[in-house]
């Protein structure tokens, strides 16, 4: 882990409007080396240690919670959570008051989860530290997409001239918007389809169709997004059965993608909504797979963040 | 001569036209000469452009209830600032203003304050509800200008059409904020590429638009069919707020050639402003209707131009520091402005884009007061005095903390802006003067 071949990376990840391709590329590097760690039988090396990191979600979350702060003590930072799923209107004056709050606690990298847009921006513009983005709103969700990225390197070696398919709701997907801010960055073109309601106007990086056929015609990879059944109170879907018949990917239709496919999702997973419940438990899923890098990338993007900058 | 002002070598600028320079004297509330005398009060006007106050047919000041964010005091404090001399305040406040008693008792504490003159607008429905209709007679009597249920949308196009037949036999004006509720969506934001790319809850224009057209609807109604009154007025009887889309001022037009009495006006904010700026994911640029695209400034520019649109309404809308760094989903709508409005549009549109300046000035006196039946104020002998004295030259930048609003935040924070006023007049007693020193 030379510091000398670091570039000068941003001080934060809230999106990758401030990354490029060089920063990106060698920030999986790293995760690859911090992969390497995790296979050891002493999964920890003393990189962090002497910083702490807090972890501060606002919105509900296991996962993403649980594999930061695994990716935080395997590199030796101390670590303090804050949760909160309150829906209080003034939960805006909570951030503030919040991260100024464990601010005076020394703390020295913030992950931040929050479900309006914009919140990480003004939690770095309120305290100037590396903040990192687990999820705002709709907009980011930036370490999902770098830990899909690696694990589709792993498998399909390099993204360079691949098409990767994003099959799902889309409009309101962070994963998909930082996947198609990411993947084209890596060489990857990104199709995004889905049913009409559920596509934006546009996306950078990505082009739309609603037609899941061409979507998966030749695709390199699948990656399939989570069904929020709220969508159907708010007019955006008839019924389950209707997204089913449409985009549900099942052994059939993954036969339109390019030959042995693999199949991502970033979970949780609504089997038998989204994907065929057998198709998740596949060879072509890489679910576990992703799930199991997720903590590698963090792992390097808390290193870089901390200790990455000074290089 | 006791209380009389001299306004020397003042340059005249009027919605009529520039009538060159002239030493102005001013008493007992109106201009007695074009030609100098003398005045216990002498104020050298070289360089400066005298014009008539400015008249905002739309802003928030938050009393009663909302002093927190603004009140009678520190908002007509404001106005006179940005050359104010009168302005209408919206009625959603707590308790909203839907009665006689609360319309006198506002008029009355801002005749004391002795600031900008308060034309108070009042409810087109108690409460807002949009059910039953207010006293228009009443309110009238006690001194309201205009009937709204602004910050909200009147959903009921039946409660619609016979507040617009009601309020008419007494002479107001109904303002309506223009919106379909549905297709907006619970948008933040203009739906657009922005919106998309940010990941932010989109309001479409076409929710305006479809609005418009409704409204236009029942205003033909109103005035043609088989719902008509015979209702003959000489002035707009609909005025749509805050015009913020291209294809909405389409429909204006249509109906404007069409002979309908409908009228709008547009917002500082629209006119400079684009969803670009939601870029920066800062709530301070979260504005009901929101800011739009590039296309639609261009759009409501050559309105304003060709007077489509009648006349700029500031929508000033005041809130907290707290309530504006809530998220963008939280966040409340509506920027501050009237301290800025006419050095911005000033500078924006007259220095940057060649806007003629009379019609600007038009845009923010003589328009207005049109919509209202308030006669106009000019630069003539025996004209009333309510005037502002305004800086061409003096460049300064931006200052919110200097704002005399509560709201001490600003979208155009830094940005260097002409035509600061300095000196405000209502009928002929200075009500703002601008520290030389600061």
């Amino acid at each position: 882990m030379s510091q000398s071949a670091t570039p000068a990376f941003p001080k934060h990840l809230l999106d990758f409007r401030d990354w490029n391709r060089t920063q990106v590329e060698s920030l999986l590097e790293t995760a690859q080396m911090m992969q390497e760690v995790l296979s050891r039988p002493v999964k920890k090396v003393p990189a962090l240690t002497g910083f702490t990191v807090a972890t501060v979600f606002f919105e509900p979350s296991t996962r993403t919670r649980l594999s930061f702060e695994l990716a935080a003590r395997r590199i030796s930072a101390d670590v303090v959570s804050f949760a909160s799923a309150t829906s209080s209107t003034t939960k805006g004056e909570t951030y503030k008051d919040t991260l100024r709050t464990l601010d005076q606690m020394g703390i020295d990298a913030y992950i931040l989860r929050v479900d309006a847009a914009g919140v990480c921006h003004q939690a770095y513009a309120w305290l100037q530290k590396p903040i990192i983005n687990a999820g705002d709103g709709w907009r980011a969700h930036p370490t999902q997409a770098l830990l899909d990225a690696f694990t589709l390197r792993e498998k399909l070696g390099s993204l360079e001239g691949k098409k990767v398919a994003i099959v799902g709701d889309i409009l309101h997907s962070r994963v998909a918007r930082s996947n198609a801010e990411l993947l084209p960055m890596l060489g990857a073109s990104v199709v995004a389809c889905g049913p009409a309601t559920l596509l934006p106007g546009s996306l950078p990086g990505a082009s739309l169709t609603t037609d899941l056929r061409a979507a998966l015609a030749e695709a390199d990879a699948v990656m399939v997004l989570r069904l929020q059944k709220e969508r159907m109170d708010k007019g955006l879907l008839p019924s389950l059965p209707e997204y089913v018949a449409g985009y549900q990917i099942t052994e059939e239709r993954l036969q339109w993608a390019a030959p042995r496919a693999p199949l991502l999702h970033p979970g949780p997973m609504n089997r038998d909504v989204e994907l065929e419940g057998t198709l998740a438990d596949s060879p072509r899923s890489l679910v576990e797979r992703q799930v199991a890098n997720g903590q590698a990338v963090r792992m390097a993007v808390l290193y870089h963040l901390l200790v990455g900058k000074k290089g | 001569m006791k209380g009389e002002i001299l306004i020397k070598n003042a340059k005249l600028v009027d919605g009529r036209g520039e009538h060159g320079q002239a030493d102005v004297l001013i008493g007992e509330g109106r201009i007695l000469s074009l030609s100098g005398g003398e005045a216990s009060t002498v104020l050298d006007a070289t360089g400066k452009v005298l014009s008539p106050g400015f008249f905002d047919p739309h802003a928030h000041l938050r009393e009663p209830g909302q002093e927190v964010k603004e009140d009678l005091q520190s908002g007509l404090a404001a106005a006179v600032r940005g050359g104010y001399t009168d302005v209408v305040s919206m009625p959603n406040t707590t308790p909203v203003v839907d009665s006689a008693e609360i319309v006198r008792a506002l008029k009355e504490k801002a005749a004391r304050l002795g600031r900008a003159r308060l034309h108070p607008a009042a409810a087109l429905t108690q409460g807002q509800e949009g059910k039953v209709l207010s006293e228009a007679r009443l309110l009238r009597e006690a001194g309201a200008v205009m009937l709204t249920d602004d910050g909200r949308t009147n959903e009921d196009a039946g409660v619609l059409a016979q507040g617009l037949q009601y309020a008419a036999s007494w002479g107001l004006l109904v303002s309506v904020h223009a919106e379909d509720a549905g297709l907006r969506r619970g948008g933040v934001m203009n739906e657009g590429a922005v919106s998309f790319r940010l990941g932010l809850p989109g309001n479409t224009g076409y929710a305006e638009a479809a609005r418009i057209a409704r409204d236009l609807e029942i205003l033909r109604y109103v005035m043609e069919g088989p719902g008509a009154r015979g209702l003959q007025p000489g002035r707009s009887l609909l005025h749509i707020q805050h015009l913020s889309t291209r294809r909405g001022l389409e429909l204006l037009r249509q109906a404007k050639q069409a002979g309908l009495p409908v009228s709008t006006e547009v917002g500082p904010h629209h006119l400079t402003l684009t969803d670009e700026h939601l870029e920066s994911l800062n709530p301070i640029y979260k504005v009901a209707p929101p800011l739009r695209t590039q296309a639609d400034v261009e759009a409501l520019m050559e309105g304003l131009l060709d007077g489509s649109i009648d006349c700029i309404g500031t929508d000033h809308a005041p809130h907290t520091q707290d309530e504006k760094e809530l998220d963008m989903l939280r966040a409340p709508f509506g920027i501050p402005n009237i301290e800025v409005c006419w050095p911005l549009l000033y500078t924006e549109l007259v220095g940057k884009r060649g806007f003629p300046l009379p019609t600007l000035i038009e845009r923010f006196t003589d328009g207005p007061r049109r919509l209202l039946g308030f006669s106009p104020v000019h630069l003539i002998e025996g004209g009333e005095a309510s005037l502002v004295l305004w800086s061409p030259g003096e460049e300064r930048p931006v200052e919110p903390h200097t704002f005399a609003s509560k709201a001490k935040y600003s979208p155009w924070a830094g940005w260097v802006l002409r035509g600061w006023p300095s000196v405000t007049l209502v009928e002929g007693c200075i009500v703002y003067l601008q520290q030389e020193n600061r």
